[in-house]
């Protein structure tokens, strides 16, 4: 085993890849359950995102239009719990399971005919002059666009909920929504809205891991990305930027454990390969043990059904 | 406009009525997406409901099949469904029927090749209790800390799964193999397998373990305390603290049971239909069980019919593979879509439609 082998500059640029994924679906994930809608089919609508993407980048060369294509894919994807859920009263959990599996179905049935093509490149950025700076600048700013997109997307998150009105309205409705509902905000249709963002959102990130992360596209590719992503959520206390602390910590377990992989240490490849679950576990029991002001910190009309003007 | 207003009770006609008209339903839908792939699709339809019960061509390699498939599903679906009325979701079945095939598999192995009459009811207690144990995690963890159990029983497949590559590859790897992954054969060891008991059925021991399971679940959940609990725990927290639920023992009894009985479902599959651990022995019956309890109302009756039928769309499904081409994603896009539609046909069971004059 040679552990000098891992270059820990490259080790932390690559985190940052790795949680990519993981940090679009799980950023989108939280403005859905802060809406107070408890979606449980991220994962199939990130694999759904990760072969629309694919099929549309290959077809059009175009990565960039990949990545639209994800976030169509997803959303249309979610729009179909949203009408079951909201329109249709139906219990959350359940259908949010029938959407993880018709997603990795459908998916495997688009992709067909796919399988070992190669997609077109997403372009790396070097952000000129930050990029100079020993150490910091090849670990922060020389990553392709997604992966200030998905920060960004944090960022925004971050304001929108605490400093917009709309975004204060979206959390009134996650807490109460019968008290929305008699303030007369459209609960429903704010619910929509926020389950189609995070279809969006679960969609970049499936397209992540298929364009950039891979790059090709393998039935069931995502692998428990989308459940990860909804641990995340739990981990962050619904709060954006813990999100983000959350998913590179997990991209950090799952570098680090490629990495003594490739370094060949005396441990089997599978025991490796179960690290970043045992964590999520290991992290989740944390999180839930220490019952303090953060753990009850959960929307408080998550995943209950709201039938309005009845 | 329409608008949905809420039964004051379930209807019975309704609850009887979803199931079936949701799978009219995915017909017809999965018509349509068969169509889109260029597949004439009532030749679609027909080779997966019709052909593997009917057609002389399949018929005699089918039918048994269907057994074959419907055993682990219903076993592990009767399980889950105790968890799902009252609330406890326990989504890691998939691992615990690793498990509980590693475990059991381990046992009988371990007394290659030696012939004696209790290798095998150890195996099945081995293969229970290690799906047992697989489920008591995220059960302890939920009622220690409050974990989710959602999540934890679910990351506990994959880290079962890369356990199952490791056994297939490294301890319990056939010695006389010549090096490829996988074990031995159970089939081919007496005193450890799990034949067809009787020929041209595909009757094992699991099949009869599901069908006395079926029983068994019919009988707690109407005649028995705990399945009161369960069903009261389901309806309402509040009538459920009142009726003296406990919900820690809850958690326990229904994730224990559902791990049990996946574990021994997979332990039936790898010494029987299986014959081997091998990398790709789980085929992901954890997941279609999730469907099979939805599709069967949670009831028990319901469970062994959606069983069935789940089984004859896997069997159908190769089929139409076979003679149509039709990809093997497909039939797994069409068992989904059930799931979508039964939900969806559900809702006439708690509302009614009423026309409102006026703006809604």
């Amino acid at each position: 085993m040679d552990l000098s082998a891992i270059s820990p500059v490259l080790l932390l640029a690559s985190l940052m890849v790795a949680s990519t994924p993981i940090l679009l679906a799980a950023t989108g994930e939280l403005v859905v359950e802060r809406a107070g809608v408890l979606n449980l089919g991220v994962e199939g609508m990130m694999i759904v995102g990760a072969v629309t993407g694919f099929v549309a980048a290959v077809a059009t060369d175009s990565p960039a239009l990949g990545f639209v294509a994800a976030a169509a894919g997803g959303a249309a994807l979610s729009l179909l719990f949203a009408f079951l859920t909201q329109i249709l009263f139906t219990n959350q959990v359940a259908s949010g399971l029938a959407l993880t599996l018709f997603g990795l179905g459908l998916s495997a049935l688009l992709g067909q005919g796919y399988i070992g093509v190669k997609a077109p490149v997403l372009p790396q950025i070097e952000i000129p002059g930050l990029v100079a700076i020993p150490v910091l600048g090849p670990i922060l700013f020389r990553h392709d666009l997604m992966v200030y997109v998905s920060i960004a997307l944090v960022a925004a998150v971050w304001l929108f909920l605490t400093r917009t009105r709309a975004g204060l309205v979206l959390r009134a409705v996650g807490e109460n929504h019968d008290a929305a509902h008699a303030l007369g905000y459209k609960v429903v249709r704010i619910r929509v809205l926020a389950i189609l963002f995070g279809g969006a959102l679960a969609g970049l990130g499936g397209a992540y891991i298929s364009l950039v992360r891979v790059p090709q596209w393998t039935e069931g590719m995502t692998a428990g990305a989308g459940w990860i992503a909804l641990a995340i959520v739990v981990f962050s206390s619904w709060r954006p930027w813990r999100v983000l602390v959350g998913a590179y910590l997990f991209g950090g377990v799952t570098v680090l454990q490629l990495n003594l992989q490739a370094a060949g240490i005396a441990i089997p490849v599978e025991y490796l390969s179960m690290a970043p679950y045992l964590v999520t576990i290991v992290v989740l029991v944390a999180i839930s043990a220490r019952r303090g002001r953060s753990a009850v910190n959960a929307p408080a009309s998550l995943g209950k059904v709201f039938h309005g003007g009845a | 406009m329409l608008h949905l207003e809420p039964r004051t009770e379930p209807s019975r006609r309704w609850s009887v009525i979803a199931p079936p008209l949701a799978v009219a339903l995915t017909m017809l839908a999965g018509g349509a997406l068969f169509a889109a792939l260029g597949k004439n699709p009532i030749e679609a339809i027909r080779i997966i409901f019709w052909d593997p019960l009917f057609s002389d061509q399949f018929a005699a390699y089918a039918r048994p099949q269907i057994l074959v498939k419907a055993g682990p599903l219903v076993l592990i679906a009767l399980g889950l469904s105790l968890g799902f009325r009252a609330g406890v979701w326990n989504i890691g079945a998939e691992g615990q029927y690793i498990m509980g095939a590693i475990a059991g598999a381990a046992v009988g192995l371990a007394f290659y090749p030696a012939e004696h009459w209790a290798i095998f009811p150890l195996m099945i207690l081995a293969g229970g209790l290690a799906g047992w144990a697989w489920a008591m995690i995220p059960a302890l963890l939920k009622v220690r800390f409050n974990t989710n159990e959602i999540l934890v029983s679910l990351m506990l497949v994959y880290v079962a799964e890369q356990l199952l590559a490791s056994m297939a590859l490294g301890a319990l790897r056939n010695p006389e193999g010549g090096g490829f992954p996988g074990s031995r054969n159970l089939q081919q060891y007496p005193a450890a397998s799990n034949p067809e008991l009787i020929p041209g059925t595909g009757a094992h021991w699991g099949v009869v373990l599901a069908l006395v399971a079926v029983v068994a679940t019919h009988v707690l959940l109407s005649r028995h305390k705990t399945g009161f609990h369960i069903r009261v725990a389901g309806q309402s927290e509040r009538a459920a603290r009142f009726a003296g639920v406990v919900p820690a023992r809850l958690v326990v009894f229904c994730l224990g049971v559902s791990g049990a009985l996946a574990g021994l479902a997979g332990l039936f599959e790898v010494t029987g239909p299986a014959g081997q651990i091998s990398i790709d022995f789980n085929v992901g019956y954890g997941f279609t069980a999730i469907i099979v309890a939805f599709l069967g109302r949670l009831h028990p009756i319901g469970i062994l019919l959606a069983g069935l039928l789940m089984a004859l769309t896997y069997i159908g499904g190769e089929l139409a593979q076979l003679m149509l081409g039709l990809p093997a994603a497909a039939i797994s896009a069409f068992q989904g879509m059930l799931l979508f539609f039964l939900l969806a046909v559900d809702v006439m069971t708690n509302f009614r439609i009423r026309i409102r004059k006026g703006r809604g």
